[in-house]
């Protein structure tokens, strides 16, 4: 065949065009939506714009916003921040991952001009404190971190330590009632916030089950249900009856409801649909993201390092919240074991039941020796750092113990 | 830990590996090279999935995929075969289609739960073997078996069939095969086209037997890639295919299992002691994929591997053959 010139332009048109439609149709990771209007969520490619005029918030999302877990509870939070706050425009970027990709997203954000920058992963953290100060006008917000520039950076999180302690507490509950003494926890990375969670569910464990024992797998990721499956599977062919999970989706369920066992899911209520899921310690974003927004909005918000308790109302325990019934896994469990995670659910409400409560003396780590004596407590410090903790807020003891009953080693 | 328990996980989840990697087989034996492997899994993937989920019928699900394998195969064999485009460009573009594709028209579906599921069966007698019984035969999905049925398959029939030795013969050296009367151009498009049917089966196995549901652009964990590299480590053969599926998915779930006891076969367990050891594991596969790759590009190299000497080489009538 004789390549005519006409040919060879067909052929790179042809070649551009699959290039070009693939570029057009997401070849980045990043898919984006906005409304200026309503606060329907609406799909799109471009990079949202701010509207001129309008208080302007924009979210930057690990996960896809409607992934039943971790990200589809901040994105409703915004929704809930468009729904009361006057004159506001809201828009989201999702599946932005964390490290220099993320900065350039929250650049373009500030660069177009939003007024409210808010990330909810970890690895946002960097990025976010780079861009913050080159975009003096706008204020950013980021979640799970530590860092703050006391100006226009701040960091916020809540004591989800409360809701994996009664979380615990039901686990341990069903544990003991099948005879069954082993749980696993299926943590992502080894920091303080997934040790003080694991530290947490175990303390709830022995309330109810004092023989119980639970196991531990890192599975190194926030978000790929393929390896959250994997985990769970790993966990439950060793011997574990009910699994945790620390991270975005409701795996840990699915394989529980194949296998005929039982699991604790995360993040957001609808990650609890499934017979086997016993409940859900979850996130209400909405009214915290709603006065934090009116602040900025008025110009009095302090940028620091805030961290709420229950009393904020910020989260919630499947099944036992207005509205909801129990999953029938934790319908049959012992009456006496129900009523005590009532009984604390509603000292924590009305804050008598903190986070310091849950981390009181006397704890046993898994080595025998003693975390915390009889009557004393853990600081703030000691709760999110490993040793020895930040310059000028140094820890001891640190989150860097695994309670007892844990088969696992220091990570 | 229990290695058959340990095993049979790495069967399920190796299906993927080993009918993406079959597929791409087929299509490199005849002289193609597709690098939308990943693409084609996506489409597949997401195929399967909201098919299955809208009719309720896994079945129906299955059929999508292929079609959908099967469509973005025929694209890449249009600009390929017909147009002679380079066949790695137009790999790469194919997985940018695929993938950016699938995003858009799975978009909501992420919370969708899991949708319909291929049946899970154990085969009677044969579940009854010791070892082999229990890692092979019981309680796995039915594309484990599909996948175990289609490697002495596709090896019979390209080693052992007559359309066999016309499909290495247009791999080889398309110009000699045409001069003895095969049609290249039409071999190239069947065998392409039959990659991506493979290629969007595996998509379907994710997100209807492996790890059921759609989520968004996780639901493949760059397995696609793997496949392409499992075909390089695989030199071309079906049955070291197998061996290759088998191994990388099972080191992925062996990363998790090597955290639980404190003890191996009485040597302390440094995966339980030191959990960041496990990362290394992470990364076992995706080092073996880059040390292939590398391997595979050098063409003195890949000739020895095994590698058919025409792939890549765009081949027309009548231009100077190898």
């Amino acid at each position: 065949m004789v390549t005519t010139r006409w040919m060879r332009a067909a052929r790179a048109g042809l070649a551009g065009a699959v290039l070009g439609t693939a570029i057009l149709a997401g070849g980045g990771p990043a898919t984006l939506a906005q409304d200026a209007n309503a606060c329907e969520p609406a799909g799109g490619v471009q990079l949202p714009e701010a509207v001129d005029g309008k208080f302007n918030v924009a979210m930057v999302l690990i996960g896809p916003h409607d992934d039943g877990g971790w990200s589809q509870a901040h994105y409703e939070g915004l929704l809930h921040v468009c729904e009361y706050l006057p004159e506001t425009h809201i828009a989201y970027v999702e599946l932005v991952p964390e490290g220099p990709d993320a900065e350039q997203v929250f650049r373009s954000l500030a660069r177009k001009g939003f007024d409210f920058i808010i990330g909810t992963s970890f690895g946002y953290m960097d990025p976010m404190a780079t861009v913050a100060e080159e975009f003096p006008d706008s204020t950013f917000l980021h979640l799970t971190g530590f860092k703050s520039n006391g100006r226009n950076f701040g960091n916020f999180f809540g004591a989800m330590e409360d809701y994996k302690y009664l979380a615990g507490m039901l686990a341990g509950s069903r544990a003991k009632m099948d005879g069954e003494t082993k749980l696993g926890y299926m943590a992502t990375f080894p920091i303080p916030e997934e040790l003080r969670l694991g530290n947490a569910m175990m303390l709830g464990i022995k309330e109810t089950c004092p023989e119980c024992t639970m196991d531990i797998r890192f599975i190194n990721t926030w978000h790929d249900p393929v390896k959250e499956r994997d985990g769970a599977a790993s966990l439950f062919d060793a011997g574990a009856h009910v699994v945790f999970t620390g991270a975005d989706t409701p795996a840990n369920a699915i394989v529980a409801q194949e296998r005929g066992k039982w699991a604790v899911t995360y993040d957001h209520p609808s990650s609890c649909t499934l017979d086997s899921c016993l409940t859900a310690p979850y996130w209400i974003w909405g009214p915290e993201y709603l006065r934090i927004a009116q602040q900025v909005k008025d110009g009095t918000y302090t940028a620091g390092y805030e961290y709420f308790d229950a009393d904020s109302m910020a989260m919630g325990l499947y099944g036992f919240e207005e509205g909801q019934e129990l999953q029938p896994g934790v319908a049959e469990l012992p009456a006496e074991d129900i009523q005590l995670v009532r009984d604390t659910l509603e000292k924590m409400r009305n804050g008598e039941f903190t986070r310091f409560d849950v981390f009181a003396g006397p704890i046993m780590d898994n080595q025998g020796n003693v975390v915390l004596a009889e009557g004393e407590r853990l600081d703030q410090s000691d709760l999110d750092q490993f040793p020895p903790g930040a310059p000028g807020a140094e820890c001891d003891p640190c989150m860097y113990w695994w309670a007892d009953g844990i088969t696992a080693e220091l990570p | 830990m229990s290695l058959e328990v340990l095993l049979a996980a790495g069967v399920a989840s190796g299906t993927v590996l080993l009918l993406a990697a079959l597929g791409e087989i087929l299509t490199e034996r005849s002289g193609i090279l597709n690098l939308g492997v990943e693409g084609m899994l996506f489409v597949g993937a997401l195929a399967g999935f909201k098919v299955g989920l809208e009719t309720g019928n896994p079945w129906l699900g299955l059929v999508a995929a292929v079609l959908a394998g099967t469509a973005l195969a025929l694209l890449h064999a249009f600009v390929t075969v017909r147009l002679g485009a380079d066949q790695t460009v137009s790999g790469l573009a194919l997985t940018l289609l695929g993938t950016g594709v699938a995003m858009v028209l799975g978009e909501g579906l992420a919370g969708g739960g899991t949708g319909a599921l291929l049946p899970t069966l154990t085969i009677p007698l044969l579940s009854a073997i010791p070892f082999l019984g229990p890692v092979l035969f019981t309680d796995q999905s039915i594309m484990v078996y599909v996948g175990l049925l289609l490697v002495p398959l596709c090896w019979w029939w390209v080693e052992r069939t007559r359309p066999g030795l016309h499909l290495r013969a247009v791999g080889e050296n398309p110009t000699a095969a045409d001069a003895l009367g095969v049609n290249v151009i039409r071999t190239r498009v069947i065998y392409t086209a039959l990659g991506g049917a493979l290629v969007g089966l595996a998509g379907a196995t994710i997100t209807m037997a492996i790890s059921p549901g759609w989520n968004a652009n996780q639901t493949t964990s760059g397995q696609g890639w793997i496949a392409v590299g499992l075909v390089i480590f695989a030199r071309w053969s079906p049955w070291r295919a197998l061996l290759g599926a088998w191994l990388i998915a099972t080191i992925r779930r062996l990363a998790l299992d090597l955290q639980g006891p404190d003890e191996i076969l009485g040597i302390p367990n440094v995966f339980h002691l030191y959990q960041p050891a496990t990362f290394f594991l992470d990364m076992l596969p995706y080092l073996l994929v880059i040390l292939v790759v590398v391997l595979g590009s050098r063409e003195a190299i890949r000739r020895r591997l095994g590698a058919p000497a025409a792939l890549g080489v765009p081949w027309h009538r009548g231009e100077r053959g190898l």
